[in-house]
């Protein structure tokens, strides 16, 4: 058992979002949150990554309170969220060096093959901020294509992708699950026709 | 096929992840390089200011000197500060920051002393100059420049706090400065302090050395109150 | 932490328990002042060297030690709301400080007021009024954070964290000030403050002093303390405890 949500419990304002949300994920394992917009799906994505303290409950990394084993915790997860945390001013390859390193990862070689994948040949070396929002994204996305780090959290990881880089998201996954890993991601795309199993948590918009 | 219950990556090294924080943000930081320059023109201009509003009498430029010198120091910070976090809150590098297997505190310190590389030091590097426009008597110059050195790294260190702090409010700015003017005071008042002793002809030793334990101390305690703030910020 | 402070952590249990209080500050703190401000006014001699004017610190002291002691209450309050996440304390910190902003502007007031018939300034940088006017400045600081946050509990934190950064500044805060005083010119009117509040002050003028600071501080607190309540209220208005203090009929809800 990889993370554990239980009895989760948000409250945005005055609002509670949602309560007594538990999750089980396992090594192995995709899991889509649905839910109408407002939900709370992000909120939740960011409470299972540790970011926003969860009014109720707790979430568990390997049976361990993530308070307890944060560095433990967060040198196994990946998370992307609305955000993609690709520094404008520099390069992609310049982005991806960073977030490489800090996993202790270093390109033997610059990684336009990684970028390949996401579909941004030749936009490799000129600043991020000269590329489209969608593109910016895609960047943050060839994050996954080298992290070692066994769960991934995504908030709406399809978007920016066009169809070819649907299908090649769709793949690693695929390769990321064999090996072990662990996905939780929301999406508007339909995940139905897949070929892994797709486990689904439902939030419902509370009034 | 049985799957590792245990990652099998070795953790990667704070100093590692330390050192990657200060090269990517000096990276960024000298890919917009008249950002770096505009407080540091601020400052210039102020200190032509004076001479003008006040009157060009050297015994009276020079008694101010320090006091003008600091003051301005201290605004042309206050121009500078948004830059530690603001940017990244923006991006999503800020949440990423602390995302990374490393305390927060730490990765907070690394972005505190770029700051202070990106900011002091140039203001460093000009003193001479300021000390001569404000005709500061030239004994008095290096004590104006260690007071610099030694006191500077407290503005960065609380304005990563109150950056912290305001980092996800548009309004920003004024308040910044409201929050974090009445915390400096101390410093300039031991700052100009040091100036006079020695202008004076006494040691400069007791102000000196509390600018040195308040500095100290807030690089260590700021990191906490950072982390605290970036917490209530980035939901 | 400490059992009995828990209870107290629901807002609904502070209430009541303020509520009860609230007499037991009012009505002293009334009587009190009319005390303090009789003895003060009338009855206690002129001084020697100001003669009437220095009456006047009867409202000009309690209204700053009051300020500073609010602040650290203020902070203490960050402090509870911050670490063990209790609600209440969030509440009481908002209605601590405008309440402490107040007593520091009217020390301000009456300070710069103490000065001008004596010596025709308005105002003058001796060092209690500078320590108060950064003081003020941290009080203004702590509610504009609160208020620039559209999420309330977020301002709630980030204005805790703040006070609590700002209580630890203020010991130095005060020592440098009254440093920087002694290091320039030495004023009539700071020698003159300085000596009115030293202990050699005369028992004549010490006790009425004393009252009023008593008095201050029982108002100040009620002041607070119906602040407190009618924010409490005012969160909690939606539950069944409030509707029913407030005469309202509960309508049966499902969920509950």
């Amino acid at each position: 058992m990889l993370l554990q949500g239980r009895e989760l419990q948000s409250v945005r304002g005055e609002r509670v979002l949602f309560s007594n949300i538990n999750l089980d994920v396992a090594s192995g394992q995709l899991w889509q949150i649905e839910g109408p917009n407002g939900a709370g799906k992000s909120s939740l994505l960011r409470i299972l990554a540790g970011l926003l303290p969860a009014q109720q409950g707790d979430v568990l990394f390997q049976g361990e309170v993530i308070q307890q084993c944060r560095e433990v915790y967060y040198h196994d997860l990946l998370f992307i969220g609305h955000k993609s945390g690709i520094k404008p001013e520099l390069t992609a390859i310049e982005n991806l060096e960073f977030y490489a390193a800090v996993e202790g990862h270093e390109f033997s070689t610059p990684p336009y093959d990684l970028l390949a994948q996401v579909g941004l040949v030749g936009l490799e070396d000129i600043p991020a901020q000269r590329l489209s929002a969608g593109q910016q994204r895609r960047i943050a996305l060839a994050r996954l294509w080298f992290s070692q780090t066994r769960l991934w959290i995504l908030d709406e990881p399809f978007t920016a992708l066009d169809v070819d880089g649907i299908a090649m998201l769709h793949d690693r996954f695929q390769a990321h699950l064999a090996q072990g890993g662990a996905i939780i991601l929301t999406s508007h795309q339909d995940l139905h026709s897949m070929s892994y199993p797709v486990h689904r948590l439902q939030l419902r918009y509370q009034h | 096929m049985s799957k590792p219950t245990q990652s099998t990556r070795k953790p990667v090294a704070s100093g590692q992840i330390f050192r990657q924080i200060i090269r990517r943000d000096l990276r960024v930081a000298m890919r917009q390089r008249s950002d770096l320059l505009n407080p540091l023109i601020f400052l210039l201009i102020v200190i032509t200011l004076f001479p003008l509003g006040v009157g060009p009498g050297p015994d009276i430029l020079g008694r101010i000197a320090a006091g003008v010198i600091w003051v301005s120091a201290l605004l042309s910070a206050m121009l500078g500060l948004e830059r530690i976090f603001r940017d990244d809150f923006r991006d999503g590098a800020l949440e990423q920051l602390m995302l990374l297997p490393v305390a927060v505190e730490f990765s907070v310190l690394a972005k505190i002393i770029v700051h202070w590389l990106l900011t002091a030091v140039p203001v460093l590097i000009i003193t001479p100059l300021l000390a001569l426009l404000l005709n500061l008597p030239i004994q008095a110059w290096g004590v104006l420049w260690l007071t610099l050195l030694i006191g500077t790294p407290i503005l960065s260190a609380a304005g990563a706090i109150g950056v912290a702090l305001t980092v996800s409010l548009n309004k920003g700015g004024a308040l910044l400065s409201l929050l974090l003017l009445p915390l400096l005071v101390p410093l300039l008042i031991f700052a100009t302090a040091a100036v006079e002793a020695t202008l004076a002809g006494v040691s400069p030793a007791g102000p000196l050395a509390l600018i040195g334990a308040f500095s100290v101390l807030s690089v260590t305690l700021a990191p906490f109150a950072v982390k605290a703030g970036l917490r209530v910020s980035v939901n | 932490m400490w059992q009995w402070l828990h209870p107290y952590a629901k807002p609904e249990a502070t209430f009541h328990l303020v509520q009860k209080l609230l007499p037991w500050f009012l009505i002293p703190g009334l009587i009190l002042s009319a005390v303090a401000l009789i003895w003060g006014l009338a009855i206690a001699p002129p001084d020697y060297q100001q003669g009437e004017s220095y009456r006047i610190i009867f409202v000009h002291v309690p209204a700053a030690m009051w300020s500073m002691g609010f602040y650290v209450a203020m902070a203490i309050a960050g402090l509870l709301a911050l670490v063990w996440q209790i609600r209440t304390a969030e509440l009481a910190l908002l209605a601590i400080a405008p309440v402490g902003a107040v007593l520091t502007f009217i020390s301000l007031f009456t300070g710069a007021l103490w000065g001008q018939p004596m010596w025709g300034t308005w105002w003058v940088w001796d060092a209690r009024l500078t320590a108060q006017l950064i003081l003020l400045f941290l009080y203004m600081g702590v509610m504009a954070l609160y208020i620039a946050f559209e999420d309330e509990r977020a301002g709630a934190k980030a204005a805790s964290i703040l006070a609590l950064v700002g209580v630890i500044n203020i010991p130095i805060i005060h020592y440098s000030v009254y440093w920087w005083n002694t290091l320039h010119q030495q004023s009539t009117v700071t020698r003159a403050i300085t000596r009115l509040e030293a202990p050699s002050i005369a028992p004549d003028m010490l006790y009425p002093l004393l009252v009023s600071i008593v008095a201050m501080m029982l108002v100040s607190a009620v002041l607070v303390m119906k602040r407190l309540n009618n924010e409490i209220l005012r969160r909690e208005i939606h539950r069944p405890w409030a509707l029913t203090y407030l005469g309202i009929p509960v309508v049966q809800r499902n969920e509950e």
